[in-house]
């Protein structure tokens, strides 16, 4: 399955005097198995776009094709489109309702029909997934979990639906270090576990040069660029011009090459940094 | 959606009618709906009529605007108006089966709708014309010598400010978590009311966490920058009565001689 994202413009209340440009003519396209990762400051229309990708917000002109079908044509079944398509939204926590973790989570299959011994199975499956206990989580009430372990009932509440593309709108944002760390493994398992696309927003530039197949950058509802990590991160003046910065490794290393190291260019993990410097070093003090 | 509501709500702008004081605006309406009442004739309505249409003028709202907030009462005024039409006694105009019209009836239903139309669209300029803020200062300033009888005019005036500043915020929230449970596959606008009544479950007990949260929040925040009530707090604008305040009362108190009168003499 691959996602085509056509000429879309979104205009928040057209003909009225707060009419706004939210989005203006982005396409990309995004191929099947990709983990993309989603950049660009707050209000850049970020949110805007993932909320098109499950039909929540219907473009004001351009189209969105997924797995071959348009989901912008009139009379397309909305249900089909969110049982394909899984949004998980900022702050996710703050959706739980039910009075145990096991029903919050059932909430998405219920809506989609499936029979009891079937959701059964999919709450358990996707707890697992996103590292909790089902034995004993699962008749816990959601209101008295830790902050991480909400936002993973939250997380498996959507991914409970099987998606077969995974949206997290920044799912670590307010989280410690610790579930940070985890929510994004978490994240890379479920990705690596079911081989569906997975769009990811972050503002943490590691996060996403380690984990992305393929980064998108938008500024002012506009698309700036498209490509691999390496790509993206080595256009450091055009990403300084919307106001985003180069992942710290990247930035560390950019600035020793600066100052005349002889480095790769954009290197964008620790080690490679590490051996790439060794080998610097190493070599002017054999010429000394 | 739900954000359309404009009943309450304040149109901005820099008119003289927006930069009166807000004491002086309460009394005005307030005199102004007691007027409403007392009248027993046409011209009483003609005189608020043109004090209103006066007031819509000066403080440059489009007049479009304002009566989209009759909106919500058009039910209400057809209600009424039937009502008084088909059920007071008097001389019969027309009859249709058991109903009969009379010029009585009649008489008293465009009587009670003048007075509700104009009821409405007077104390929607109170809203559309004043600054939430200063409204509730206003009020606040209003009920303070009734504090001597125990009435706790600050706490009620802040407990307005703080409703007031948190719709905006509620929506928000709602329209949220509607797209998030929408997401989920929630579906809210089909079946029958039970089960529409029970699709807003996930809704409710979100939004109850959330306005829970919001409020400890806020309550934290206050106590942070010292706030204990209205005793002995100082503030950063005091009403002061200007020129045009009194120039507005001297009207004010024109308009009441002018109804005093034709009340006596008509």
């Amino acid at each position: 399955m691959s996602i085509q994202v056509r000429n879309l413009t979104h205009i928040y209340e057209p003909g009225m005097p707060t009419e706004s440009v939210a989005l203006e003519d982005v396409s990309f396209e995004i191929n099947d198995g990709e983990l993309v990762g989603v950049i660009g400051h707050t209000g850049s229309g970020k949110s805007t776009l993932l909320q098109h990708l499950n039909g929540l917000l219907k473009p004001t002109s351009g189209q969105i094709v997924v797995g071959g079908k348009d989901i912008t044509a009139p009379g397309v079944s909305m249900v089909e489109i969110r049982r394909r398509i899984g949004l998980v939204f900022q702050y996710p926590e703050y959706q739980l309702f039910e009075e145990t973790v096991a029903k919050d989570v059932a909430f998405g299959p219920k809506n989609l029909g499936l029979s009891e011994a079937e959701i059964e199975e999919r709450v358990k499956e996707s707890l697992e997934l996103v590292g909790l206990d089902y034995e004993t989580i699962a008749e816990r009430s959601p209101f008295e979990l830790s902050g991480g372990q909400k936002r993973r009932v939250a997380i498996a509440g959507v991914i409970a639906m099987r998606p077969e593309v995974l949206i997290l709108d920044e799912p670590t944002a307010g989280l410690d270090p610790k579930a940070h760390k985890d929510v994004l493994a978490m994240v890379e398992e479920v990705h690596r576990r079911t081989g569906n696309i997975t769009i990811l927003v972050s503002h943490n530039m590691a996060d996403i040069a380690r984990l992305s197949d393929k980064i998108i950058v938008i500024d002012s509802g506009r698309l700036v660029t498209v490509g691999t990590p390496k790509e993206v991160f080595g256009q450091r003046q055009r990403l300084e011009e919307v106001g985003l910065a180069l992942p710290p490794v990247t930035q560390f290393t950019e600035t020793l090459r600066d100052r005349g190291f002889s480095l790769s260019e954009t290197i964008l993990s620790a080690e490679q940094a590490a051996e790439e410097i060794f080998q610097y070093l190493k070599g002017t003090s054999e010429n000394d | 959606m739900i954000r359309d509501i404009t009943l309450g709500q304040f149109y901005p702008g820099e008119s003289v009618i927006h930069r009166l004081d807000a004491r002086v605006k309460i009394i005005a309406t307030l005199l102004f709906i007691v007027e409403l009442f007392i009248v027993d004739n046409f011209i009483g309505f003609v005189l608020a009529a043109g004090a209103l249409g006066s007031v819509i003028l000066l403080s440059k709202v489009p007049f479009s605007y304002i009566v989209r907030g009759l909106k919500p009462i058009i039910l209400i005024l057809c209600f009424t108006f039937a009502l008084n039409m088909f059920m007071i006694d008097g001389t019969v105009l027309v009859r249709l089966g058991f109903l009969k019209i009379t010029k009585e009836g009649l008489r008293m239903a465009v009587f009670m709708a003048v007075r509700l139309i104009l009821l409405l669209l007077g104390s929607s300029m109170l809203t559309l014309c004043t600054q939430p803020l200063s409204l509730t200062d206003g009020i606040e300033r209003l009920l303070a010598p009734m504090k001597k009888i125990g009435v706790p005019a600050h706490e009620i005036a802040m407990m307005m400010t703080i409703a007031l500043r948190f719709i905006p915020t509620l929506l928000e929230e709602t329209d949220k978590i509607m797209k998030a449970q929408q997401a989920r596959g929630a579906d809210f606008e089909s079946g029958n009311l039970i089960q529409r009544a029970k699709s807003l479950v996930p809704i409710l007990v979100p939004l109850f966490v959330s306005a829970f949260r919001i409020a400890q929040d806020l309550a934290m925040a206050m106590e942070a920058r010292c706030y204990r009530g209205g005793d002995h707090r100082t503030r950063l604008h005091e009403l002061k009565l200007k020129k045009r305040d009194f120039a507005a009362i001297l009207l004010l108190a024109g308009f009441l001689a002018l109804i005093i009168a034709e009340s006596i003499l008509l």
